[in-house]
């Protein structure tokens, strides 16, 4: 078992799986933005007191949500890369980075919308807003920390440390906010027992979940692959799949020819 | 053994600050000069700056700490002495918290010497002065620990300064609310015990944790 897990710690192998995994999430962030995203703005109820401007919730929450779960996902595999020294791991670091600070970004901006006819204002300094943007601060911190190096194997490792530092952070950061100053809505959904929704907007509201989890893992694996063929082009299997593909092309090519 | 590589590593690193007094005082004076920018900035009135105080000397503090972090390891980066280090029977670990400790000693000996500048400028009380010796004793570590990470990262790249204080500030969030509050307690006269027992036990988790990820950056910086 752990020898088929670590032999996912080589590129060839970590390729073939995110393109075997790559369709299930396309199909999965196909069908769970068009179903969701539609069902939430065009047929769920609208709000009794905040009418239809509450119909951002399903960008909004979505985003927010898996905006910390990136990070998450993020510095979990910087701990695989720094512990057991996996190349891949770093790969992925600097493919997922940017896709979290720009889902964390579009948080930020459909939150600050929906801000400003409901309390009157785009921003304000509550709790849950400062954490998000220092999330995002965070992101930033560690793609621009991974740009500085000219050596992308030990920028990627840089930005594993600085990954691990924010992670340990994100908590002791949203507690000491929230005790500063809070303003925003409780939580809505993760109250199942007796969720402050009714069902014909919950149920939207967590198939566009899954419809950003689709999304958020179909751009991530193809940045994952594109980061592993540009910083393995010289190695022996990026030469090698380059050599089978031109060979395919060539054949077809040559076979249209003769037709 | 141990104790001996220890007491040389900080003795070297006290008599080298001591000899380059001109980067010892450079960070204090732009602390001086920050704190001095903001009644000039938000107006003179005492009330105003007496509310705002707490805040603008943390701020400036951990812009000077920053500032003065940088060559935290940058000489014996260059010259080669810090992979030396590795190598002695001393375990890099405890080189690497005794240099920061030292690190640590060295800048806030100044600015403990010019806080009393601040009780007249920012018309502070003495009780919000207690607060903010104490919020600075027990915080101002945690900046060092946290930050001799971010220095031991950015340390083989030329132009560090900026990219470490981008890295360093959201970090050092926790505790400059924690900070501001506590002396805002104070201020109003009510117990500020809560908040400098929080900072306290945040900077023991830095102290504990931080050379362990220091070590391993500067391992990284190393190549």
């Amino acid at each position: 078992m752990w020898k088929w897990i670590n032999s996912f710690a080589k590129p060839e192998k970590a390729y073939w799986l995110a393109s075997a995994m790559q369709p299930y999430f396309f199909a999965i962030a196909l069908l769970g933005l068009t179903v969701g995203i539609t069902w939430g703005l065009v047929f769920a109820p609208a709000d009794y007191q905040q009418g239809d401007s509450y119909r951002i919730i399903y960008i909004h929450v979505p985003s927010a949500i898996l905006s910390q779960t990136a990070y998450i996902a993020m510095a979990t595999a910087a701990l695989v890369g720094i512990v057991w020294q996996w190349r891949t791991a770093f790969m992925f670091i600097s493919a997922i980075a940017p896709v979290g600070a720009v889902i964390c970004f579009i948080s930020l901006f459909t939150g600050a919308a929906w801000g400003k006819p409901m309390w009157g204002t785009w921003w304000i300094w509550d709790a849950r807003l400062t954490s998000q943007l220092i999330l995002l601060f965070l992101y930033l911190g560690v793609m621009s920390l991974y740009l500085a190096f000219e050596d992308k194997q030990q920028g990627g490792k840089a930005a594993a440390i600085m990954a691990l530092v924010g992670v340990i952070n994100i908590p002791i950061i949203k507690y000491s906010v929230e005790w500063w100053n809070t303003l925003h809505q409780g939580a809505t959904i993760s109250k199942f027992d007796q969720p402050s929704m009714p069902a014909e907007m919950l149920w939207p509201l967590l198939i566009s979940i899954l419809g950003f989890v689709g999304f958020i893992g179909i751009i991530t694996l193809i940045r994952f692959k594109n980061e592993m063929i540009i910083r393995d082009k010289h190695r022996p299997w990026v030469m090698q799949m380059f050599a089978e593909n031109s060979e395919l092309q060539r054949l077809s090519a040559s076979k249209k020819e003769v037709n | 053994m141990v104790s001996a590589v220890l007491f040389s590593v900080v003795k070297q690193d006290l008599a080298v600050a001591v000899r380059q007094r001109a980067e010892l005082v450079q960070p204090i004076m732009f602390f001086v000069l920050v704190v001095t920018l903001f009644p000039i900035a938000v107006g003179p009135s005492p009330e105003t700056l007496q509310r705002i105080g707490g805040g603008v000397v943390w701020v400036a503090t951990i812009l000077a700490l920053l500032m003065g972090m940088e060559r935290l390891f940058r000489d014996e980066f260059n010259d080669g002495t810090l992979e030396h280090y590795r190598f002695s029977p001393c375990p890099f670990y405890l080189i690497v918290s005794a240099k920061v400790i030292t690190h640590w000693f060295i800048q806030i000996m100044p600015l403990l010497l010019v806080s009393p500048i601040l009780v007249l400028f920012l018309n502070m009380t003495a009780q919000m002065y207690w607060a903010l010796i104490l919020t600075l004793v027990f915080g101002t570590p945690l900046v060092s620990f946290v930050g001799a990470i971010g220095v031991a990262l950015t340390l083989s790249l030329n132009r560090g300064g900026v990219l470490l204080a981008l890295l360093l500030l959201p970090i050092f969030i926790p505790l400059l609310i924690f900070a501001t509050s506590a002396i805002d307690s104070a201020s109003m006269n009510l117990a500020y015990h809560p908040q400098i027992a929080i900072i306290a036990s945040l900077m023991l988790c830095a102290v504990a944790l931080c050379p362990i990820a220091i070590t391993y950056s500067l391992k990284v910086s190393q190549n």
